[in-house]
């Protein structure tokens, strides 16, 4: 398998505080990537570099062998990296469809394939139905819970068309049976071909999703590897059951 | 409605309007729906990154000056010969309105990082600068301001005034136009995306930067070309007034009466907003306009925050309610749904 993501040595400061420090990371095309880490560890802030909504100060990140370091984040989209965001953020003043809209009229259209109007207004009715969303479909985003939000947003980022799909934390607040229907949808998305890295609070879907779990602490990886192992690491155990 | 009859009809309306101020013979319906109309083209030019991008603009007046000051330029290099009026309105209109392109790019390029209150603090400092510049300009009449010498009459229409009122309807209609059909486009969409949540736009792929630009432009350009036959209009062009706060105030007054969402809006305050100041004007005093302006913009805040067009969309949304409810109980209509805090205010 080839490297589709290779993040080399990055590192983010705020002021003085180091949010990543010297983090190295490669995923390959097709895997399955569970990121753990406690609250502040870093793990948006990781993503937020990779997708260039935040600048790194140190370090690269190649996409399918290119360098995106200084490609602003529209582009990195275009490129096949998609995300969602822990906190969702809808575009408040258009309707759920709409809000699918917008991937497919402004990245999947720059890529050069160029749908008709019927084939996207299908296309936005068919993501959102597969999120479980279709019947608000003309609703605005402030008539859903946070949980719909949260579904709303890995539509928006799956209309993307990405290679790479990273869900912040899209599963807080869900129900059992919610959770297994977005990790039955994220594995299909990864049979099609789809790279996932999944943020995660709630182990048993980490656990159950990953093929390959990576545990960032206090912005440093301190293990990288398959779920079973990294579980018993006993300095991953201290971090997260203290000593 | 496509976009080549929307625009033939609102020509035919135009038309209309005109016509019926020519059936009425008094050059004053001329004069004041000039004034009219120019802020219809103003309040709409606004709106492209007011109320599209949500990009608040303080500085109507200096694009507005622009296309105003681009007239006097030229009409001052040409010099006083015999035929100063040669130059048609038109032209000077697109000249105006690519200075103020122009300018309104730079602006853009120059205030991309700042978001909120700090845009528009910056488009006002954009206003104070441009008027230190003309202020200090001797080619352009400087402080003392600049004559222009208009013509009398006009073949077929009359007074020059009757030309000016025609040339604006038309300038109008373009906006009308041009704002709807963005409205409905793919950039429109973008438009909403930057409005709503830039860091969401560019993750779904929206060049926000692009987009910005393009709105400042338009929008800059727009204001420059309502502004551009300004002097030809007043005669005698004077910074002071020409800069006044009264541009960006009502710029932004007419289309939050109306509706910041739709290119309707603008057009509803600008005609309600501007016939009322017209009116007062010759009944009252000139000098209550603002003061009028600014309670109903009060107003409107506090009763009407998405102005006439939101009113309406309530009213219709709350008549389909109780028309769903009488029919059948519907668990996912919005009153079922938890309304949950709509924007998301912290950075992931």
């Amino acid at each position: 398998m080839s490297e589709l993501l290779e993040v080399d040595n990055l590192g983010k400061r705020f002021g003085g505080f180091v949010a990543l420090d010297g983090i190295s990371l490669s995923v390959p095309a097709g895997e399955r990537l569970g990121l753990i880490g406690p609250n502040g560890s870093g793990k948006s802030t990781l993503v937020n570099c990779i997708c260039g909504t935040l600048r790194n100060e140190q370090g690269s990140v190649r996409f399918e062998g290119r360098p995106v370091d200084g490609v602003p984040a529209h582009q990195r989209t275009h490129l096949g990296l998609a995300r969602s965001f822990q906190l969702p953020r809808p575009f408040v003043s258009l309707s759920l469809v709409d809000n699918i809209r917008i991937p497919l009229l402004y990245t999947v259209s720059a890529r050069g394939t160029h749908h008709t109007a019927d084939y996207i207004e299908d296309h936005c009715h068919g993501l959102l139905r597969e999120v479980g969303l279709e019947a608000k479909a003309r609703r605005l985003p402030r008539d859903l819970t946070q949980v719909e939000m949260r579904k709303l947003e890995l539509a928006r980022a799956m209309a993307a068309e990405p290679k790479l799909l990273i869900a912040d934390e899209a599963m807080a607040g869900l129900t059992h049976s919610e959770i297994e229907d977005i990790l039955a949808l994220l594995v299909r998305l990864n049979e099609q071909g789809v790279t996932v890295i999944l943020i995660e609070h709630i182990m048993s879907a980490v656990m159950s999703f990953s093929r390959r779990l990576v545990v960032l602490v206090s912005g440093r990886k301190i293990a990288d590897g398959r779920p079973e192992d990294v579980m018993r690491d006993p300095e991953v155990e201290r971090a997260y059951l203290g000593q | 409605m496509r976009t080549i009859p929307f625009f033939l009809i609102s020509l035919a309306i135009a038309g209309l309007v005109f016509i019926a101020a020519f059936a009425l013979d008094n050059d004053y319906y001329f004069f004041a729906g000039y004034v009219v109309l120019q802020y219809i083209v103003l309040s709409t030019a606004w709106n492209i990154l007011g109320g599209y991008c949500g990009y608040v603009n303080f500085g109507t007046a200096a694009f507005f000056a622009l296309g105003a000051y681009s007239t006097v330029t030229i009409y001052n290099l040409i010099g006083n010969n015999e035929l100063p009026h040669v130059i048609p309105i038109p032209v000077l209109m697109l000249v105006g309105g690519v200075v103020s392109g122009i300018v309104g790019f730079g602006m853009g390029y120059l205030t991309l990082r700042l978001r909120g209150a700090f845009f528009s603090i910056a488009t006002l400092a954009l206003a104070v600068v441009l008027e230190t510049l003309v202020v200090n300009w001797d080619f352009v009449g400087g402080s003392r301001g600049a004559f222009i010498i208009r013509p009398e009459n006009m073949p077929v229409l009359g007074s020059y005034v009757r030309y000016l009122f025609l040339m604006m309807a038309l300038l109008t209609v373009c906006s009308l136009t041009i704002a709807r059909l963005i409205e409905r486009s793919r950039l429109g969409y973008g438009f909403a995306t930057i409005r709503d949540d830039e860091l969401a736009a560019e993750a779904s792929g929206v060049p926000t930067l692009r987009l910005k630009l393009i709105a400042t432009t338009l929008s800059g350009a727009l204001m420059g070309m309502a502004g551009a036959p300004y002097p030809y209009y007043i005669g005698y062009l004077q910074p002071d007034s020409t800069f006044a706060l009264d541009y960006a105030v009502n710029a932004i007054a007419m289309p939050l009466i109306g509706g910041t969402t739709s290119w309707v809006g603008p057009l509803i305050g600008a005609v309600l907003l501007d016939s009322l100041q017209q009116i007062i004007t010759v009944t009252i005093s000139s000098a209550v306009n603002l003061l009028i302006v600014g309670c109903i913009l009060v107003a409107f805040v506090i009763i009407a925050p998405n102005g006439i067009l939101g009113l309406v969309h309530k009213y219709l949304q709350h008549r389909g309610d109780d028309f769903v409810g009488r029919r059948k109980v519907d668990p996912d209509a919005p009153g079922a749904a938890t309304d949950v805090g709509a924007a998301p205010e912290a950075p992931s």
